[in-house]
């Protein structure tokens, strides 16, 4: 795969805001796999290493009036959206200072006043939720936009399909993205797409369908820019298709004996990230040194993030019987 | 100043009227105005049993026809409610949970708990419920103990038109997920219904008659075959006080009980199939904190474990009517050590 030729201007601002955001998520994750092997971490985690450009890509042109719904594998998506990384990393260890106060974990990790619906345990149970944020800033008048991120694995069901009818129908601001990185947890796109691209099927509901290189940050941001900017404008749902390949498997903890050595080949000639740097660098829009700067940066945060998690206090046995209504 | 209106015209009034006080309240649902897209006229059902007619040309862009694709639309409804709106969805028979189920139970019902009390999700689900239209086994049931088994939903069941209309304005200015639970005999049923706005709050029960020697418990249709059984009782000299619920959740526990404390003898009457029932839940509730006031076993009043027949001379015996709960409390008056 190449790169896109030709792209529009991001300021040097847009461009540090979109290495920071793929290197935290990256470093974040990265994290997590090491951190989560000790066993200190509870429960199931899907790590979004590898897939960052799609998060980043799309969120760089949202705003505070947009909101999005996420899948299993949301971490990016959170971090993408401008949810704490402490608070994110607290959540994950199920700690009091969590995103949600240790209530939802690693798969439900939401922040709303930041426009995150939420990581979503059910594979297709954002996009409808998407339907409804996007029905909202059109009857409000805002300008805002939803964006569905769903996996290959959510582009087969129902909910998904149905939800995309009716965005086209209502004519939402509504923006799905397909994120097929090859493998619904084991099984493969390939296999379990009856179309050649998920993307195909955005003829059948009389909207936009488009096919994106998703390790290439510029084509992401490209597509999605381009998508979003139409659905501002009262144009309608777009169904963007990023193809990439996640780095770990579907949670931490596969075998990944359904697969080859696909994930050393994107490492060593694919990823978005290196990709990214040296496109920067080669322009002269950056410099290593800008770069250096933020790996730094984002390297002692993460670790902050995991050492003030670990310190952090558990919910307690009153907390359990919390917020289960506004009023009962 | 209240007059009779029907059930039907109560719940359309409060819809009118909170839609004129809040505009965020939106309605949405299948055939709600009726026509979109038709060369026929707009609003041409409003609601398949006329529940919504006349809200579309009042509030316009504000009732929203949508596809037969219910996950969608009542996952629409719950995500509009997180981004500021008050919708209220119609599911239009209860039966059809099964295919959007999980937005309601995974996704509404859970925001709040799972984001750590940072959601607020005020939608209300309308849905129509229960037998006696011979609409068979799939546009007949009482599903509303599943509803009410989920942490986070809130579940209520009008008995009369004023509650209809009390308990729906109180359904969208509720900051919770209510499931409002319409049975599809009582739209024309009459009663006096104030014509200002008010509420009826949830979790408080209504004794919709006093009487010392037996407690019926009972909720939606059935309060109304409990009180005509009552009826017939009296003339026989057996005094029935009978407990409307109103909400299965939240649960009014202190009505009933106390009830239950002067009288001693229990029936509970349910629509709903007799296991994992609220007739079961209210059972258990009474053996665990008024076993002492008990003189006699409780009774359950319920439809029978089986799907709705269809034929009018089965779905007529599947029902349970004021026969079988004035055996019932023959059953618990009778009862001696």
């Amino acid at each position: 795969m190449t790169d896109t030729l030709e792209r529009k201007t991001l300021t040097r601002e847009q461009l540090l805001d979109a290495y920071r955001t793929m290197r935290a998520i990256r470093e974040f994750e990265e994290r997590v796999h090491r951190e989560f092997a000790t066993g200190e971490i509870p429960g199931f985690v899907h790590l979004y290493a590898g897939e960052e450009a799609s998060a980043a890509g799309v969120c760089l042109s949202l705003d505070d009036r947009d909101t999005i719904a996420s899948t299993h594998r949301g971490h990016g998506h959170c971090i993408a959206k401008g949810v704490d990384v402490g608070e994110m990393m607290a959540e994950i260890y199920g700690r009091r200072t969590g995103s949600c106060h240790g209530k939802g974990g690693s798969m439900h990790i939401a922040d709303l006043s930041k426009g995150m619906l939420g990581a979503n345990g059910i594979v297709g149970g954002g996009p409808p939720l998407i339907c409804g944020t996007a029905l909202a800033a059109k009857i409000k008048g805002t300008g805002g936009v939803g964006v569905a991120f769903f996996g290959d694995g959510g582009s087969n069901q129902g909910t998904t399909l149905e939800s995309m009818n009716l965005a086209c129908v209502w004519n939402l601001p509504a923006i799905f993205i397909a994120e097929n990185n090859g493998y619904a947890e084991s099984t493969a796109s390939a296999w379990s797409v009856a179309s050649d691209n998920i993307a195909d099927r955005a003829a059948g509901f009389g909207m936009p369908g488009v096919i994106v290189d998703g390790f290439d940050f510029f084509a992401v941001y490209e597509a999605a820019s381009e998508a979003i900017a139409r659905a501002r404008q009262g144009g309608g749902p777009t169904l963007v298709e990023m193809k990439f390949t996640r780095y770990f498997g579907h949670f931490e903890g596969d075998q990944q004996t359904y697969r080859a050595d696909e994930v050393e080949h994107a490492r060593a000639e694919l990823d978005c990230l290196a990709r990214f740097a040296a496109r920067v660098t080669e322009t002269g829009e950056l410099t290593q040194a800008d770069l250096d700067a933020i790996d730094a940066e984002i390297g002692a945060e993460i670790d902050k993030a995991v050492h003030d998690a670990k310190a952090a206090p558990l919910p307690t046995e009153a907390d359990l019987l919390t917020d289960v209504y506004v009023r009962y | 100043m209240a007059r009779n209106i029907t059930y039907r015209e109560a719940l359309n009034e409060a819809l009118t009227q909170e839609m004129e006080r809040d505009e965020s309240v939106i309605v949405m649902g299948e055939d709600n105005a009726g026509g979109e897209g038709a060369p026929g006229e707009h609003d041409a059902w409003g609601g398949v049993l006329g529940v919504t007619k006349g809200l579309y040309h009042k509030f316009p862009g504000r009732v929203l026809d949508t596809p037969i694709s219910e996950s969608a639309f009542i996952g629409a409804a719950i995500g509009a409610a997180t981004a500021g709106m008050r919708p209220v969805a119609e599911l239009m028979f209860v039966d059809f949970m099964g295919v959007c189920f999980d937005q309601i139970y995974n996704q509404a019902a859970k925001f709040r708990y799972m984001f750590g009390g940072k959601a607020v999700t005020p939608v209300v689900i309308r849905t129509m419920y229960g037998a006696g239209l011979r609409a068979a086994a799939q546009h007949s049931q009482c599903l509303y103990p599943l509803f009410t088994h989920i942490p986070g939903l809130k579940v209520v069941l009008p008995a009369t038109p004023y509650d209809a209309k009390g308990m729906m304005i109180q359904a969208i200015r509720d900051n919770d997920p209510v499931i409002f639970f319409e049975h599809k005999a009582l739209y024309d049923t009459a009663g006096p219904v104030p014509e200002e706005s008010y509420t009826v709050p949830f979790g408080e029960a209504n004794v919709v008659r006093e009487g010392g020697d037996v407690t019926i418990v009972t909720l939606g249709r059935m309060v109304h075959t409990s009180l005509d059984a009552a009826a017939q009782l009296a003339a026989s000299g057996v005094e029935c006080e009978v407990v409307d619920l109103r909400t299965t959740s939240p649960l009014d526990e202190d009505t009933v009980l106390e009830s239950v404390e002067g009288t001693g003898r229990v029936v509970v009457v349910d629509e709903a199939h007799p296991r994992c029932s609220i007739a079961t839940d209210i059972s258990a509730l009474i053996a665990q904190k008024a076993f002492g006031a008990l003189q006699a076993p409780i009774e359950m009043v319920n439809a029978p474990h089986t799907p709705v027949p269809f034929s009018s001379a089965l779905e007529d015996c599947y029902i349970p009517d004021a026969q079988r709960v004035v055996n019932a409390v023959k059953t618990v008056t009778g009862w001696t050590r």
